[in-house]
Parts: structure tokens; sequence; C-alpha cells
């Protein structure tokens, strides 16, 4: 068997409001437009990934929060509704999507291995959580790939961002020994926004742009210092920065998701394309794209 | 004989285990016991609806408040999903909520009310309505506790609670769905060998029961912060379901309390305690937090002499919270 490999990784936030603006038939709200600048990355970001093969999504999402160790997606098909706690008027989505359980398994195997605290988790009866469903329809809207969903350990709020990079550190590691042992190539997704300081009121109608902006200008600038960092190819400054970035801006690395996917990369070395950078109710969101098939070395 | 429209009040875990896996520990089943004992106290009141606040509900554009009539659903719990399901069907006062909300507004406080088909009710009101409201026999109404809100707006949020039920000629039973200590185990255990995460959370919790059981609601209440450094995990800025409860019920210490049962709970301190209102006061009482009636925006404490000059227009355009 071809040892497998991850192709590609990409930080793909998970806002409602991208795919409400996107008017999906699966979503039941209906926008006029909206927060063009991230949608519009998304779709560069789906044109450069269409270019390549791959086999599955590996999602880490920070809605899918476990306060005791990291769980994986173990059902092999889910097909509900998926209601936004925080915006229901925004995201009513209906979704239908398939689990790469197999590789979920070899996941979890790798990350227990490691010492890690994991749980597989199979109720039929569970509902994925938005982030998952939010990031994986904005870069495969299709839904023709099977994807594996890794929750987000809540360690940063029990004991510090640092034991949480520690962690991600192990599980990125984990991730990727398994997808290498699989055979199988695959995108892996951090869902997740940078700076994460919302507005705490919304306007009767949610894609009125006149009033979206970043919420203060100090988390504008951590954002463009993480982006900056991106763009010259230096993952390994941007991991060591995120607990600092994490406090700073309330940033919703605080979930791991982008230390996991860097850490799961090997720290690539080469220019992530950045697709776009906008806000949403305040908080800033970039898509970036670390391409190994088209940019740059192994990973 | 008060006649004030709440009528008691009810500190109440909200962890799955008590409802779906009793038999797993003993401290279990004496807390599904104690819950039945809360149910059978409200049933014998004349309440016309079950208030509850809920700490297992984050919320961000205000508080949320749920107002979906019937909203029926299979819920299972995103960390404890091994545990099983729960399906349930609730029946919620529409009407409650939408003058709650009403009254919120004229207090300048951000809200909004739910109503979607499968709205994601949280872990901790499914639990405890299915214990304590098995039947539905009275209907209840939701509220979400906002990420971003701290004292003032919590206390408001309850004044207008309050304000709603006056208006309305409405009777009701108050319930703060909450953990004690919160820290959870950081490793899968026996169920029966679950006890609390650590000896200070546990002393933290006997002071809180001392403090809830001799009545002091608000000392209780106004100690929030201090609980929220000691034995809490900082998932939000704040500790603030007894600022709620003690807004709600009215900020003093004329209070009874009954502790029906206090057991860990994967490590947290999971208690079962009730408050009815008590002819005299309990010792001690010292207050000396504000006590706002209005949300007038945040205060921006961080921000420029001239905010602390304290121009209302100006805190009026900062948007979020804390104060």
């Amino acid at each position: 068997m071809e040892k497998g490999k991850i192709v590609a990784g990409a930080l793909a936030p998970h806002p409602p409001h991208l795919v409400y603006a996107e008017n999906p038939p699966q979503n039941e709200p209906r926008a006029e437009c909206g927060w063009e600048t991230l949608r519009w990355g998304y779709e560069r970001l789906r044109k450069s990934l269409s270019k390549i093969d791959y086999d599955a999504i590996v999602v880490f999402s920070p809605h899918w929060q476990t306060y005791v160790g990291t769980h994986f997606l173990g059902v092999e098909s889910f097909n509900s509704l998926s209601v936004d706690p925080i915006f229901p008027n925004l995201f009513r989505y209906h979704y239908n999507l398939k689990v790469d359980v197999p590789l979920a398994q070899a996941m979890e195997k790798e990350a227990r291995d490691a010492g890690l605290v994991t749980k597989m988790m199979t109720n039929p009866d569970f509902r994925v959580d938005y982030g998952t469903i939010i990031s994986c329809h904005m870069t495969r809207p299709e839904w023709d790939k099977p994807i594996v969903s890794i929750s987000s350990q809540r360690s940063t709020h029990y004991f510090s961002q640092d034991v949480t990079q520690g962690l991600m550190l192990k599980l990125g590691r984990a991730t990727r020994k398994a997808i290498e042992a699989s055979g199988k190539r695959v995108v892996l997704l951090s869902s997740n926004s940078l700076s994460h300081r919302h507005f705490t009121s919304e306007g009767d109608i949610p894609e009125d742009m006149s009033r979206e902006h970043i919420y203060h200008h100090g988390q504008y600038l951590w954002d463009m210092q993480m982006i900056e960092l991106m763009k010259a190819g230096k993952s390994k400054e941007i991991f060591e920065l995120i607990p600092d970035f994490t406090e700073q801006t309330i940033a919703e690395t605080d979930s791991g998701a982008l230390s996991w996917m860097l850490a799961a990369m090997d720290f690539p070395t080469f220019p992530a394309e950045v697709h776009a950078y906008g806000t949403v109710i305040g908080t800033g969101n970039a898509v970036a794209e670390w391409n190994f098939e088209t940019m740059g070395g192994d990973a | 004989m008060s006649d004030h429209p709440v009528l008691r009040g009810y500190v109440l875990p909200g962890l799955p285990q008590p409802l779906l896996t009793p038999e797993k520990n003993p401290g279990y089943a004496r807390l599904r016991d104690a819950f039945g004992r809360v149910r059978e106290q409200i049933a014998a009141t004349d309440a016309d609806l079950i208030l509850v606040y809920s700490t297992m509900w984050p919320s961000v554009i205000g508080h949320q408040i749920q107002a979906r009539p019937e909203p029926e659903w299979v819920h299972v719990d995103e960390l404890f999903h091994d545990l099983g399901s729960i399906p349930y069907k609730f029946r919620i006062d529409s009407q409650f909520a939408a003058k709650w909300n009403e009254v919120c507004a004229t207090r300048g406080l951000p809200t909004r009310t739910i109503n979607y088909h499968g709205f994601p009710i949280d872990t901790g009101s499914v639990v405890t309505l299915k214990l304590i409201n098995p039947d539905n026999r009275l209907p209840a109404v939701i509220a979400s506790s906002n990420v971003y809100a701290d004292r003032a707006e919590t206390v408001v949020f309850a004044k207008a609670a309050v304000e709603a039920l006056r208006q309305t000629g409405k009777k009701a039973i108050a319930v703060i769905v909450s953990s004690l200590s919160n820290r959870f185990h950081q490793e899968f255990i026996d169920p029966a060998d679950d006890r609390i995460y650590s000896l200070k959370d546990h002393e933290w919790n006997l002071k809180m029961l001392e403090f809830l059981e001799a009545g002091r609601l608000e000392d209780v209440s106004q100690l929030s912060r201090q609980i929220q450094r000691e034995a809490r995990v900082r998932k939000v800025v704040n500790f603030k379901p007894f600022w709620w409860l003690a807004s709600v019920m009215g900020p003093h210490n004329f209070y009874k309390g009954t502790v029906f049962g206090y057991e860990p709970v994967f490590g947290a301190g999971a208690a079962v305690v009730g408050l009815d209102r008590a002819a005299q006061q309990a010792r001690d009482l010292e207050f000396d937090e504000e006590d706002p009636e209005v949300y007038a925006g945040e205060r921006n404490v961080l921000d420029t002499t001239e905010t602390l000059s304290g121009q209302a227009g100006d805190l009026e355009e900062a948007p979020g919270a804390g104060e």
C-alpha cells in the first residue's frame, strides 16, 4: 500500500454567517448578500483544492467541546438538522454526511498510544457540531468526501494554552502517523477564527455590511501579525506565538485547532496562500491554505 | 406572607449522570432522589411556571429566552455521549418568554426569544426539566447565560423576570442550573470511584452549602467573584447564577435553605439545594454591591479618561460586555 499523506491543510473558519450568505439549499434562512471577501476566499480555496486528488477531510472543531479528552466521530453517517445555538436566525442546516470511521479509529488509537486521553463517539443520535459542518460545507459543499471530526479538548481553560500546545503537538503527530499508515490522501481543516471578540448586538439585517468591522484595532494588529507569519512560511513561529495571541485577542486558537494542524503538517516552511481575511460580527477570520501538491514540499 | 411572585428557588446540577446512569454510583442515585424531592415540593405549590437560568446554555447576542411552545428532540451530550440519548418534549410558556423579553428591552438589556425547531436546548436544562417536571405539569421558560455579561446585566435580567411576573400576575419557581465547583477529572474514571476533583473544590462547595443552608443567598451572590477564582474553571467571565437567583428571589438573606443532596459527578460538585422564604434574616448581613435597575451599557473601565467622565453616549456606543 502506498504511504498516505496530508495533501493540504487549510485554516477554514466557521462563522455561520458565511453559509447563511451563500444560501445553499440545506440552510433554511435566506440572505441577500454578505461577507463576500471571506466567501470569495473560500471560492479560491475550493478552486485550488479541486486541482488535487484526496480521499477524506479531517476537521478539528472548536465547537465540539469536550472537557475530558479528545473525541472522534465514530458513526458511519449522520443525517439531521444543525441549529446554531448562538445564531439560530442564521443557521438551520440539514446535513447528510459520511464519516471515514476506519481513519477516525486509527487516529484515536495513535493518539491514545501517544498518551492522550481519547474516546470514539459512537452514539447515532449525536448531533454533529456546527463548526464541523460549516467548515466542511464552505470547503467542499458537494459533501462527496467522507470526513473525520475531532473535538476540542478544553485544556486551555482547565490549565493554560501552553498545556494545549503540548497536547496538540502530540495529537498532530498522531494524526499524521495515522494518515500515513492509512494510505489515504487527506485534507486537514482547522475550523477556527483568529481574534474572537464578538459584538454583542446584531442589526435587523444581519448581512448589513455597514456594521461589519473588527471589534478592536489591537485584535487587527495581532491578526495581521499571524497572517504575515503564514505568508512568510513561518509556521513554527506561529505555533510559538499562539499562547500570547490567544491571550491578547481571546482568539479561537484556544481550541487547539490551528496548533494541531500545524503540528500534523510538520510545520511547513513554504508560504501559505492567504485567500482572504475578513471580520464576522467583529471577529477576525482568515482563509489560508498550505497545499503540499501545488505549493510546497512533503507534508 | 410574601407577595413576591417567585415562590421558591432551587440550585440544580445539570450533568446527565443522575438522569441516565443513577445505578453507576450511589451518589448519582441520591442526587436523583434529591431531584425527586424537589419535584414533590414544586408540585405542592401553586406556581404557574418554572423559570430556568442555565449556565450550560451560553449566548453571545445578549441573553436568549426559549420561546418555542413544544420543543422536541433527542438530545445527546457532547461530552458524555456514551451515557445514552435523552428524548424530550417540553411545554414552554411562550407568552411569558415574550413578556420577559419585552421588559428587558425597557431596561436597556439586549435579549431575544428563540423559537426554532431543532434548537439545541442544553444538557443542563434538559436534565433538570426531565427530573423535576417529567410530565410537563408546569410550563417552563429557559434562559441562557450570556458569555459577555457580568453582574449588572445578570441582575437586570433577573429583575426583568420579576417585573414580567408581576405584569402577568404569574407565580414562578426559579431554578439555576449549575454545578458548584466545575472541574472534571481529566481522565475517564470508573463512576464508582467518583469524587470531587480536589479537596479545595470540596471545601469551597461546603462553604457555599453552609451559607445556602443558613439562607444566606445574597451573601453567596456577593461571593461569586471569589468562587469563580477559587472553584471554577474559567470558561466565562464570571460565576453568575447566584447573581441571577438572588436578584430574581430578592437580594437578601431572608431564606431557609435545604440541601437535598451534594455529590461528586465526574469530579464536579453537584448540589441540589432549595431556598424558601423565611421570617427571619440570617446573620452576618453585609451588602455592598450595586443594585442596578437598568442596564446602561459597558463601562469600558480600561478605556480613556473621556469615558471615565461617564458620558452616556460614549457608553452606549461601545458594544460588548463587562463591567
